[in-house]
């Protein structure tokens, strides 16, 4: 009878596998500030989301996009000028980066998706090339120096960003709303299409789904999450750079993703942090950390497929 | 001399010429890419690594051992191609059965450690590598003046470029090839050794960027990121051109190279987008390439 209880017990568990480590996540990071350095957390939560946004194509679409700094770098872009030179709000500004993403993602988009597997990665890097070049030559950008001493503003006209802790809560608030929404997208019957067309094309025309207009919605809601994640991380370091736009950037969050692991809910918020807090541990090393970066896609092709979290999932047997 | 809608013949042939040795570099290196693809089904992101290791070693050779440049042409591809092979055997075979993504990733990852190793060392400024005695100087044409060094890489890419193209469609060795990238199974069943044949076509695509890289090394300074950037857009001539077809590659590379040499005597401020801006037009009008079988 025990045992019965015990094993129902079990299962109530496995179930909400989910739900608890969601709960747990967010208890982390509500009580994150009192132990680590506020701007670290919050450069690791923009990355965190970033990675949630690019997995939502990779993991679940089965799209490889190497042009994802493009959505990213020209989202933050888009909302330092906003936030300096036009004086929005950050809420406005944050919201006008995102809408470019989602705009550059619906154009990048419908160009990519007429290409299939490899290509895809390849059109994606070259597309979010020729957005560099463009940043590079565009004035309002300034080219080397970036968008300098973006102010943050007053939140909803009374919320004072310049102060770190409300700065804190407003970056957790729109990761946990925008994890939240990628977890209704996944799970929604929109998501369960979108599987089907990662397991099987064909077949998914063959029910009868135009398998191109669901990979595009994908592809702009990746651009528009990645898009807030930049446009976030402008306000946060009050920077709007080239770093964010150039390649290895597109780089770097396939590799939190890939640490974290491909296709998990929680892998790639695991890998950001994994990857944000090793490169501040290794900040003195300079270009070695290309190397180090390099050494862990190596390793993790090789023999950690799975990923942090996809490889805790199968010890518990839970899903995550 | 003479002039052209106002701009002389000197810097129009001149931007013509850097143009077309680009466009020889961008054949040479979405040729490897294409033969690697073809065998190995994987998209070889470390190439533009690679075309860097060539142009290291010929300074290397020219530093270390007082080998000169004709040494370098015929050594550095082969060292080059020794560590591709390696870099077959080590990493890359255990790959083939897995999704396409995770040899691009894998190749990235080793992309980045060559880079980063170099430029650690190496920093991000460029090293002089001169041009050989034998080719200095140049010539008059009338229309434009002819460095000696940039005729020789023009004709001599195009040659490599030309025996590749024969030795995969006209010889026996090639029809092997053709044949094990169609079915490898059935070709292993007739006696022939694939898996070596695979390792020996890495090792051959990565001569091949290696090879360009030398070339490169005059005309371009050798540095650790000189690959990083051309590989991007060599993917870019790969998505034009469609990597279905040898001859395809080759004339893709020399003609995208020409227009961007136009470009930037016309438009210089699209010089480096154009062959972007040309890849998304390709793909609205023409999605397999211009070359390419649709998939």
């Amino acid at each position: 009878m025990q045992r019965v209880a015990k094993a129902s017990g079990d299962l109530a568990l496995r179930r909400h596998s989910e739900a608890i480590a969601f709960l747990i996540m967010t208890c982390l990071l509500v009580v994150a500030p009192t132990f680590a350095y506020p701007v670290f957390l919050m450069k690791a939560l923009c990355f965190a989301l970033f990675a949630c946004a690019f997995n939502l194509l990779i993991g679940y679409v089965g799209l490889l996009s190497f042009g994802h700094a493009l959505f990213f770098g020209w989202a933050s872009y888009i909302a330092a000028h906003a936030a300096k030179v036009w004086g929005f709000p950050p809420e406005l500004a944050i919201l006008s980066g995102a809408a470019t993403a989602a705009g550059l993602g619906a154009i990048v988009g419908a160009l990519a998706i007429r290409r299939q597997g490899i290509y895809f990665a390849m059109i994606t890097l070259a597309l979010a090339q020729m957005m560099y070049f463009f940043a590079v030559q565009a004035p309002f950008t300034h080219g080397e120096d970036g968008i300098q001493a973006v102010p943050r503003g007053k939140l909803f006209g009374f919320i004072d960003l310049a102060d770190q802790s409300n700065m804190y809560i407003m970056v957790l608030v729109i990761f946990l709303g925008c994890f939240l929404l990628i977890y209704r997208i996944v799970n929604s019957p929109f998501g369960e299409v979108l599987k089907a067309i990662r397991e099987n094309e064909p077949r998914a025309i063959s029910l009868g789904y135009k398998s191109e207009r669901y990979k595009l919605v994908a592809f702009v809601l990746s651009a528009t999450f990645a898009g807030v994640a930049g446009a976030t991380k402008a306000l946060v370091f009050q920077l709007a750079s080239l770093t964010d736009v150039d390649w290895p950037m597109s780089g770097e969050v396939i590799l939190m993703t890939l640490v974290g692991g491909l296709g998990t809910l929680f892998g790639p918020v695991a890998g950001a942090f994994f990857m944000v807090a090793l490169e501040n541990y290794l900040t003195t090393i300079g270009q070695w950390v290309f190397v180090v970066q390099g050494v862990i896609f190596v390793v993790c092709v090789l023999l950690f497929r799975r990923g942090i979290i996809g490889e805790l999932a199968q010890i518990l047997r839970v899903k995550l | 001399m003479f002039e052209l809608f106002g701009i002389s013949s000197q810097a129009l042939f001149g931007q013509l010429l850097i143009g077309l040795i680009n466009g020889s570099f961008y054949a040479l290196l979405s040729l490897g890419l294409a033969v690697i693809f073809g065998m190995l089904n994987i998209i070889n992101f470390t190439h533009g690594a690679q075309y860097m290791l060539g142009a290291f070693t010929a300074y290397f050779l020219l530093q270390y051992a007082g080998l000169g440049y004709w040494w370098a042409i015929v050594l550095a591809p082969i060292v080059v191609g020794i560590t591709g092979i390696i870099i077959e055997r080590l990493f890359l075979q255990w790959l083939y059965k897995l999704d396409h993504l995770y040899g691009l990733l894998l190749t990235f990852g080793l992309a980045l450690i060559f880079e980063g190793t170099f430029r650690n060392f190496f920093g991000s400024s460029g090293l002089p590598y001169s041009v050989p005695p034998a080719l200095q100087g140049g010539r008059n044409l009338g229309f434009m003046f002819l460095p000696n060094y940039r005729g020789w890489v023009v004709v001599f890419s195009l040659a490599v470029c030309l025996t590749t193209w024969f030795v995969i469609e006209r010889t026996k060795l090639g029809s092997y090839l053709r044949a094990a990238t169609e079915n490898p199974t059935l070709v292993r069943a007739f006696g022939i050794n694939v898996p070596r044949m695979i390792t020996l076509t890495y090792g051959f695509g990565v001569a091949l960027a290696a090879l360009a890289g030398v070339m490169a090394a005059p005309v371009y300074n050798v540095s650790p990121q000189m690959g990083a950037n051309l590989i991007i857009v060599v993917f870019a001539v790969v998505v034009i051109g469609g990597m279905g077809s040898i001859m395809g590659a080759i004339v893709t590379g020399f003609g995208l190279g020409l227009i961007e040499g136009l470009t930037k005597v016309f438009f210089p401020e699209a010089s480096n987008t154009v062959i972007f801006i040309i890849m998304a037009i390709v793909l609205l009008i023409r999605p397999a390439g211009l070359f390419g079988r649709s998939a």
